[in-house]
């Protein structure tokens, strides 16, 4: 057998079929040029994005939708430096990407070449781990080692920067022998036994439990075994904006979103519970609210794969570190039908009669009710993805989610312009099924250069513009907190539909309530993407809400109530 | 609020110390001493850190290092038993012999040692713990100029681990 040379871009190429990529987001580059000249007669699918910031958050919503690494390519400089967004939303939501740039060749690192920029450099806080490259006979291992850090433990991104001459070089190349073998790297998956025990006795033990689930849940595939604990114990489950679509909206025992904008009976519950069962979730400001008054009266159990996570925010006494779904599986093996909870069970039911979710069906468009409907008329055959603001409020609050991963937004770092770039990736994730990106009019206008990618690949991307003429959720803070001093968050006027349409993209404008559900038939029923640009009542604002730093107890829950 | 000695074991690669340093000033804490040197294992590097904080923040500090994929482990010197010395070395100003007579008397009582004579000056390079180098430091600013003292490096578990 002879020996064959191939080229770093051969390797890369190969590698990445190699670990499974069928699809990649990317943008070319005078330093990624070896690269492209592989991909040209590639199996690969490679998407061209119109922004790289578009292709690093298409990468995100692949491996959000789909469980599975998302890739993106960028090359050296200003490419990789606009991936850097996408990559630290990928970080906070820890979410598997890889994302691949191209750099100066080795000779010139550090002398200030065109594009160079050190993103290694400025990558290292908002990845999990990241590459430079420096010889082609290192490439291939380091793609191995980069594909198993993103997809186990606790997931996230990896950067790999790959200088000029080291795509170029051609090496005999034996992937055979490209191992993992990261020492510092061992994740623990199962939970401590004893710990586990304790677990199940304070389960067992407790009058008024709820159950605290979060991002970790969906990205450990934990949802069945979570709905199991729930269903055998008889617990209340409220959710993070991450962990919403873990337990369907309909269930029974869920009380829906808890945190600044969760809901009545899932601040209640978590505000007079004794037992606080914490899963894949790490106590975030905004779900906590005042730290000392989250849960005040409970004993916390916190299940995390990752041990910094626990006693970060908040002290527990109940730590368990494992992969939840293991961790979970343990605790089942050991659990037998206990106390029904009527007691709690019914108060935590009273809350939600009281308080049902508001939305107003007055004539007027209100966002609330257009979600209703989509709720109503696409249930579970489509994806939800939502850009940051009160859309995605709203979105998180009305719609109601019926699997993991039905949902796909920018939680931990509320990155607008996520939304779009988002859905493309989700498409490819899911192709049979529509992808619904809700917006506002100022998150669309963050990436609205995609239009043009999703015309040119006819995804079924349909984009729902919830257009009130104002970065709504800064101006509601505005309002309540600045004495209505709007500060630059007015927007002017924009006729989105005609925008849609220069680039191809067929669009409505819905300015009455009675085109709401034919408008999303229409959407619906046209092949490819669509844009509906509802013109929603322009000062509505998300309720109920703890203001930052107050207790979850302290909630305005909006006029009328 | 005590000083905590982590002992860090790293891989042996570039960029390694960066990803420690930028960790700690990212999450808000500050180094007071740092030493960086190989160590008995082949491939591995041992980086010894002094750090103020309370036990939760350097817990949490060490979680978070624990995190990072080229650090091997993280132990948290402080509760153990251990030796920790420090290494500093003086420069002092001595023109006249007289200067130097009583530079030498005190460096003697100290057991400090001259490593270097030139025509206007003396380094003393002087090893024990905080207290016995503040105080020769003390000492020696009274009697004379010192021109230049240098960090102190926690150098117990970083550079002489092999002799141990």
């Amino acid at each position: 057998m002879g020996t064959t040379l191939k080229s770093g871009a051969a390797i890369l190429i190969e590698s990445l079929l190699q670990q499974g990529v069928t699809t990649l987001f990317g943008y070319p580059g005078a330093a990624v040029l070896p690269v492209y000249d592989e991909l040209y007669s590639s199996p690969v699918k490679h998407i061209l994005v119109r922004h790289e910031q578009a292709a690093a958050h298409a990468a995100d919503g692949f491996a959000r939708a789909s469980g599975r690494t998302g890739v993106c390519l960028a090359t050296s400089g200003p490419g990789a430096c606009n991936l850097i967004t996408g990559i630290a939303t990928a970080y906070m939501d820890s979410s598997p990407v890889i994302a691949i740039t191209g750099q100066v060749p080795t000779n010139l690192l550090g002398n200030d070449a065109f594009q160079e920029a050190d993103i290694t450099g400025m990558t290292m806080p908002v990845t999990k781990h990241n590459y430079l490259v420096k010889r082609t006979e290192d490439l291939g291992r380091v793609i191995k080692e980069a594909f198993h850090i993103a997809g186990t433990g606790r997931k996230g991104p990896v950067l790999i920067d790959i200088p000029k001459d080291v795509s170029v070089s051609r090496i005999v190349w034996d992937k055979e022998k490209d191992t993992v073998n990261l020492r510092g790297y061992r994740p623990t998956r199962t939970g401590h036994r004893q710990q586990i025990v304790k677990a199940m006795d304070l389960i067992r033990n407790a009058e008024c439990p709820v159950i605290y689930a979060g991002g970790g849940v969906i990205a450990g595939d934990a949802s069945g075994e979570l709905v199991q604990l729930a269903e055998r114990m008889m617990i209340p489950v409220t959710t993070t904006l991450m962990g919403l679509s873990c337990i369907p909206g309909d269930h029974p025992l869920n009380l829906g979103m808890l945190g600044m904008h969760g809901t009545v009976q899932a601040n209640s519950a978590i505000t007079e519970c004794d037992l606080l069962i914490a899963l894949g979730v790490r106590f975030d400001d905004r779900v906590t609210g005042k730290i000392e008054a989250f849960a005040p009266h409970a004993h916390i159990i916190h299940i995390d794969i990752d041990p910094a996570e626990i006693g970060k925010n908040r002290q527990v006494h109940l730590p368990i570190v494992g992969d939840v779904k293991i961790v979970l599986v343990q605790m089942l093996a050991g659990l037998t039908r206990g106390k029904e909870h009527d007691v709690w069970r019914r108060k935590c039911t009273g809350w939600k009669e009281q308080h049902p979710a508001k939305y107003n069906d007055d004539g007027f468009l209100h966002p609330q009710f257009i979600l209703r409907k989509m709720s109503e008329i696409l249930g579970a055959d489509a994806v939800i993805v939502t850009d940051v603001g009160q859309h995605q409020m709203w979105t998180a609050q009305h719609y109601c989610f019926r699997y993991p991963r039905q949902l796909i937004t920018s939680g931990g770092l509320g990155t607008m312009g996520f939304g779009l770039p988002a859905a493309m990736g989700a498409h490819y994730a899911c192709p049979d099924v529509p992808v619904f990106d809700v917006s506002g009019d100022g998150s669309i206008q963050m990436n609205i250069q995609e239009f043009g990618t999703i015309l040119e690949h006819n995804m079924p991307v349909k984009i729902v513009v919830m257009n009130n003429m104002f970065l709504g959720m800064v101006r509601q803070w505005q309002e309540l907190f600045y004495d209505r001093r709007y500060s630059f968050t007015a927007l002017p006027p924009v006729d989105f539909v005609r925008i849609a349409g220069a680039y191809g993209i067929d669009g409505i404008k819905v300015e009455s309530c009675d085109e709401i559900v034919p408008a999303i038939r229409t959407a619906i029923e046209t092949d490819g993407p669509f844009l509906l640009d509802f013109r929603v009542e322009r000062e509505e604002n998300v309720y109920p809400m703890v203001p930052a730093g107050a207790a979850l107890h302290e909630m305005i829950r909006g006029a009328g109530s | 609020m005590k000083l905590h000695t982590l002992n860090i074991l790293v891989e042996d690669r570039p960029g390694v110390l960066s990803r420690i340093t930028g960790l700690f000033s990212r999450r808000g804490y500050n180094i007071e001493s740092l030493a960086v040197g190989t160590c008995e294992i082949a491939d591995m590097s041992r980086i010894t850190v002094t750090a103020f904080g309370d036990d939760a923040q350097i817990e949490q500090v060490r979680k978070q290092l624990s995190k990072l994929i080229d650090v091997i482990r993280v132990s948290d010197l402080t509760a153990t038993e251990r030796v920790e010395r420090q290494l500093a070395l003086i420069r002092v100003a001595a023109g006249s012999g007289q200067v130097r007579m009583e530079i030498l008397q005190i460096a003697q009582i100290f057991r400090a040692s001259v490593v270097d004579a030139g025509e206007k000056s003396v380094v003393l390079e002087v090893t024990g713990d905080t207290e016995k180098i503040d105080a020769l430091e003390k000492l020696l600013r009274q009697e004379k100029n010192v021109a230049c003292r240098d960090a102190p490096a926690p150098a117990a578990a970083s550079a002489r681990s092999r002799i141990l």
